[in-house]
């Protein structure tokens, strides 16, 4: 069975680490915070300037001055701190951010993303991917492994205009949990229930599969 | 004393000297902490071929997007649009140009426009559709590409409290690209909720020193929300 948004989320919540100052993207990266292990600390960066965002507010707390990247109302917890968008921009810039989760429409062998832009249809901006992806050494992009229509979205080059350039060492799909590495998508877990095969048929880039590939852990709820 | 009393008491006198073909530089990001009374204020003065820097264009009827509607706004530099169908409608028919920026070099190029630094090298964008016609430079290994900065004729910047020497503190996440903006006006415009006594604000606490303001205007806000998400 190919993994639900949260299953994914779950997954990816196993990479925080105690301590870690991380940004999450739109999306299902977004849902990573509801599974932070208990009992680790975790501080969320949200580039319009915010380090330390909380939890969404009561109605009572609603703040229009007080939103995330998301455009949402948030709060801050205690430690959090609020800065410009230089500010915030210097530490993603600057590598200082921990980890980045962040979906896509396309990863390469080469470690190209494509996140931002379809030809043909009506371009809104990058935002700050472009920065985030360049700027951040531990990323994570997390998408469905194919397309609706059943197109591999792990290629052997990026057919859509990139977001960044070998900037991506792992990807989170619907189906499995994929490093990148030499050239090539190096399959490391496969989502319960899903068939080496399946992967192998829904993967258009060069694949390395293990002689053993475990099936993934989640984080505990 | 008078020499440092930047404050004016009607919105005609804060954008006195905008003019068509002007650039101007604004702060906020989507609709938080967005100088919406002086953007008010271009609308009713009808200035034209406007190039407008801000990482957003408003919504429509509210924000930059009310400079939509008589067609003000000639190019746009931002990072991300299209919250609004008359942007979209101006944009498909050639209408308005616009210059797709990531984020954090938006950003910085206001900082760095704002502090006399007229380019600097960044990775962001390397390899993709934003390097097109930029020079890339390799330092330790690794290429970068030249961005180069940004200034205004003008500069419109919400705050939160000011004093009359122009000192501005912003609340919470409204500050966002204010304080950039404020530095790379040959003109910055201030509008604040509150014009404090001198002496009130805590000079370690300043977020824009006065020195880069040239008006400060108290104003009343609709600070309108775009995803209201509260929990249970």
């Amino acid at each position: 069975m190919a993994l639900s948004r949260e299953q994914m989320a779950q997954r990816v919540a196993r990479e925080m680490q105690d301590g870690y100052y991380v940004n999450l993207g739109i999306g299902i990266p977004t849902l990573v915070a509801n599974y932070i292990p208990e009992g680790m600390e975790v501080m969320l960066q949200s580039e319009n300037g915010l380090l330390g965002m909380g939890a969404f507010p009561t109605d009572d707390e609603v703040d229009a001055d007080m939103i995330n990247a998301g455009k949402q109302t948030v709060t801050a917890r205690i430690g959090a701190s609020i800065f410009s968008s230089a500010e915030s921009f210097a530490m993603i810039r600057g590598g200082h951010i921990d980890l980045t989760v962040l979906g896509a429409f396309e990863v390469d062998v080469e470690g190209n993303i494509a996140s931002w832009m379809i030809p043909g249809k009506l371009v809104k901006g990058m935002g700050g991917a472009m920065d985030l992806v360049a700027g951040a050494d531990n990323i994570i992009v997390t998408m469905t492994h194919a397309s609706k229509d059943g197109e591999s979205k792990l290629l052997s080059r990026c057919s859509l205009p990139l977001t960044g350039a070998g900037c991506i060492k792992r990807v989170l799909t619907d189906l499995a949990y994929l490093e990148i590495h030499n050239g090539a998508f190096i399959l490391k877990e496969r989502a319960p229930g899903v068939s080496v095969e399946e992967i192998v048929a829904k993967t258009a880039g060069k694949l390395i599969v293990p002689d053993h590939v475990p099936e993934m852990q989640f984080a505990a709820q | 004393m008078a020499g440092f009393d930047k404050r004016v008491y009607s919105y005609e006198e804060a954008m006195a000297g905008l003019e068509d073909g002007m650039t101007v530089i604004s702060g906020g990001f989507g609709l938080c902490g967005i100088p919406e009374n002086l953007i008010a204020e271009i609308q009713h003065r009808g200035t034209r071929d406007l190039t407008v820097v801000s990482n957003n264009c408003g919504v429509d009827g509210f924000g930059l997007g009310v400079l939509l509607v008589d067609r003000q706004i000639r190019k746009v530099v931002a990072s991300y649009v299209g919250e609004n169908a008359l942007f979209e409608k101006q944009l498909l028919s050639g209408e308005i140009e616009v210059v797709l920026t990531p984020q954090g070099t938006l950003a910085e190029k206001m900082r760095a426009g704002g502090a006399g630094i007229p380019a600097f090298f960044t990775a962001t964008g390397v390899g993709t559709p934003v390097a097109d016609g930029k020079e890339v430079r390799e330092f330790k290994g690794r290429q970068y590409l030249m961005e180069e900065s940004i200034t205004g004729d003008f500069a419109i910047v919400k705050g939160w409290k000011a004093d009359h020497f122009g000192n501005v503190v912003y609340r919470h996440t409204a500050q966002n690209f204010n304080p950039l903006a404020a530095t790379a006006g040959k003109i910055t415009v201030v509008e604040v909720e509150e014009i404090v006594e001198p002496g009130e604000l805590d000079p370690s606490q300043i977020h824009t020193p006065g020195i880069y303001v040239d008006r400060v205007i108290c104003g009343t806000f609709q600070k309108r929300i775009e995803q209201r998400t509260v929990r249970k």
